[in-house]
């Protein structure tokens, strides 16, 4: 399929053509990428989709007033109409009862209908110099050539440098709004920049993925990173780099194949590195949680099955008889299949030592089980003292706690309660 | 007689899909009715490749198989893989999107569509095709968009009770014993439906502006769900008629008109409504003030 050949080529950048293609699509995805973080950050992800389709009735007012082609004019047009656009979105959901996610959808509608209108107009107005307008907006990344490549460049360093430079202006305003006003950060004027950021980006990188995609250039990136990372520095970065990537695969694909637009492969590439990030990023990955609540329903049942034997020792009064499986069973009882896992786990880390199919505590076994049984008794106390519940309450919600509390928290409690001999059961509290 | 066709055309979408956006709006998902209207197209380039041709039906199920999936696939991001869904709305639709443009130009040779068709269609060939009944030429997207509109205004008079409450409480709809999933789903595949059958005439664009348009303007008027609906509908027949005059005096699409007028009766209502409109709430507070 792939020929090897290509392949280096391709990735060696012999080719001067597919040079200017790949830095011109890598630097403007990851761009977009470093400024939709923050667009990701203040839930406003979709606003990129309503900015990329309202630029378009701005190229055409551009094209209706000057009647000339050049691309500057047209971008200009384009930005000021997708700012407009960002404004009218802001004014609605300010000042109306509608939601913004409404807003959105209805500018993104709008105005582009306005363009189409515009456009089709021009069209049928029988202009000569009108053709290709429309190419504008649908992309044209296989073809671009260095003039494009420059001022993709230009922009996509420029906005990375603003990022760079404001980046804890941003970030405080991210995270806390009226902290960052009320420390004395121009809040309005920030905004701004992020605004005049968000739209330059979709005006200049519209032209490599189209109107619907652009969208994709923005959000998939940083919805991708967000399950890797907490720190907003590794998330703007690993975006960037994602965005990169993903422009890098998507220009071989249609280097490769020729049928092929870049765009979509760009954007595919963007979508199934999200899908991975969501299954196995590492920080809200849903892979991650499984095994976390894997551990912690390991980490209960361990814990259960030593207090088990505690309250065994307690009963009989000394803490080293071996047990059988029935002896616990009827103590408490587990799943079957559970509770030999779980004495395995523990034999293995020499809580239980096992001699002839009955288990018993090792010191430090006895020393868990005792800890356990400690905090559920401070707990039960606790509650029954300071929640004024009833004794006969509180063993629900103590037989949770126990699992989670922790040294810092069990010592606070012991001192709160001023080291009491007996629980509200009047069961004696095991000290160390 | 083609005016008014085509006029006839834009008010049966308008009022297919105001009626559906108002739920939409009021649910806060006003950009899923975005999301499927794009989300379509793979859906009905594999129907187009499947049957050879543009009959409507392959297309209507190719489309309305994927308007279901990008929901699903948005509510198993935002419910399962917890991302926020502004995100899960982006990520869903525009991936659906690319693989439908990699599907055209893969089998470009076989398939007679592009992505601006779905996205903007073209309203002035409606009254080229027809269907003949009872002797009389009747466009065939007009035969079809009738019988939707009286599925819609169906299911909206039969679920009226389910709709408004699994929209207002969904708490409250669980204890009554309601699906709140059952009629998430049931819209969900009502919208995909009216965009696909629409999309041919109208294009994607002007889908979404009735879906969200005549609702958020009637928003602005009334309080009442049963007068929103009814507001949203007189105002979406009210924009086909003079976004089509509109868009005659500048030569234009006439979709685009359609969408345009809609933007400047929102204007209207955004600025001047008697109790939600922008000069009568700063009016309100001037008087606050005294």
């Amino acid at each position: 399929m792939i020929d090897v050949q290509d392949l280096i080529d391709f990735f060696l950048l012999r080719d001067p053509n597919v040079r200017w293609v790949v830095l011109g699509i890598m630097l403007m995805s990851a761009a977009s990428a470093v400024v939709g973080v923050f667009a990701y950050l203040r839930k406003r992800a979709l606003v990129g989709d309503a900015v990329s389709h309202a630029i378009l009735p701005g190229v055409c007012v551009a094209f209706l007033v000057t009647g000339i082609k050049n691309p500057w004019i047209l971008l200009g047009g384009a930005f000021l109409s997708g700012y407009f656009s960002l404004w009218c979105i802001n004014l609605i959901s300010k000042h109306s009862r509608i939601k913004p996610d409404t807003a959105i959808a209805l500018i993104l509608s709008v105005f582009y209908g306005v363009g189409i209108l515009l456009l089709t107009s021009i069209q049928n107005s029988g202009n000569a110099n009108q053709s290709g307008l429309d190419k504008f907006l649908f992309g044209k990344a296989a073809a671009l050539v260095y003039d494009d490549v420059l001022v993709f460049s230009f922009f996509g360093v420029l906005l990375i440098l603003v990022v760079m430079l404001l980046f804890i202006p941003f970030k405080v305003m991210a995270f806390d709004r009226d902290f960052a006003q009320s420390s004395g950060l121009p809040v309005n004027a920030l905004d701004t920049v992020l605004s005049v950021m968000t739209v330059l980006a979709i005006t200049i990188g519209i032209q490599t993925v189209g109107v619907v995609l652009m969208a994709a250039l923005l959000i998939t990136p940083a919805a991708s990173a967000r399950y890797w990372t907490h720190n907003l520095r590794i998330m703007v970065i690993l975006a960037a780099a994602i965005g990169a990537f993903s422009g890098i695969l998507g220009a071989f694909v249609s280097y490769e194949w020729a049928k092929m637009p870049t765009g979509p492969w760009v954007v595919t590439f963007l979508s199934l590195i999200a899908v991975v990030s969501v299954l196995f990023g590492t920080h809200k990955g849903v892979w991650a949680k499984l095994r976390q609540l894997h551990r912690n329903r390991l980490k209960m049942l361990e814990e259960n099955i030593l207090k088990c034997f505690y309250h065994l020792g307690e009963q009989d009064h000394s803490f080293t008889i071996a047990r059988s499986l029935e002896e616990i069973q009827e103590k408490r009882l587990f799943e079957l299949r559970q509770l030999k896992k779980g004495l395995k786990r523990l034999t293995r880390k020499k809580l239980l030592l096992l001699h002839a199919d009955k288990y018993a505590l090792t010191d430090q076994g006895m020393e868990e089980g005792k800890r356990v049984t400690r905090i559920h008794r401070l707990w039960e106390l606790y509650l029954t003292k300071h929640l004024h519940l009833a004794s006969d309450h509180v063993h629900e919600d103590a037989e949770a706690i126990e699992h989670i509390i922790t040294p810092e928290i069990e010592r606070e409690l012991e001192v709160h309660l001023n080291f009491p001999r007996t629980d509200p059961h009047q069961t004696p509290i095991p000290y160390k | 007689m083609d005016t008014f066709w085509i006029i006839l055309t834009g008010i049966l979408v308008a009022a297919c899909c105001s009626l559906l956006g108002c739920f939409l709006l009021l649910r806060k998902m006003a950009m899923v009715g975005d999301a499927i209207s794009h989300a379509v197209l793979p859906g009905i380039v594999i129907a187009y490749l499947l049957a050879q041709n543009r009959d409507s039906l392959p297309m209507l199920m190719g489309a309305g198989v994927f308007g279901v999936l990008v929901t699903v696939l948005i509510e198993t991001l935002h419910k399962q893989g917890k991302m926020q869904i502004d995100a899960a709305i982006g990520v869903s639709f525009t991936w659906l999107f690319a693989i439908g443009v990699i599907l055209i130009s893969l089998y470009a040779g076989q398939v007679d569509l592009d992505q601006d068709c779905v996205l903007y269609g073209e309203i002035a060939y409606v009254p080229l095709d027809t269907w003949n009944i009872a002797n009389r030429e009747i466009p065939r997207t007009v035969g079809i968009l009738s019988i939707l509109l009286l599925g819609i205004i169906a299911f909206i008079v039969l679920g009226y009770k389910a709709l408004f409450v699994t929209t207002f409480d969904e708490v409250f709809a669980a204890s009554m014993g309601i699906s709140t999933a059952f009629w998430h789903y049931a819209l969900m595949s009502a919208v995909s439906f009216t965009t696909v059958m629409s999309f041919e005439a109208v294009g994607a664009i002007l889908v979404v502006a009735f879906l969200v348009g005549p609702p958020s303007i009637a928003y602005l008027l009334t309080d009442n769900l049963r007068w929103m609906l009814v507001l949203s509908l007189l105002l979406g027949i009210l924009t086909a008629i003079t976004g089509y005059y509109l868009a005659v005096w500048i030569n234009g699409s006439i979709a685009g008109g359609m969408a345009a007028a809609l933007g400047v009766e929102f204007g209207l209502v955004f600025l001047w409504a008697p109790k939600y409109g922008l000069f009568f709430q700063k009016k309100k507070k001037i008087q606050n003030m005294f």
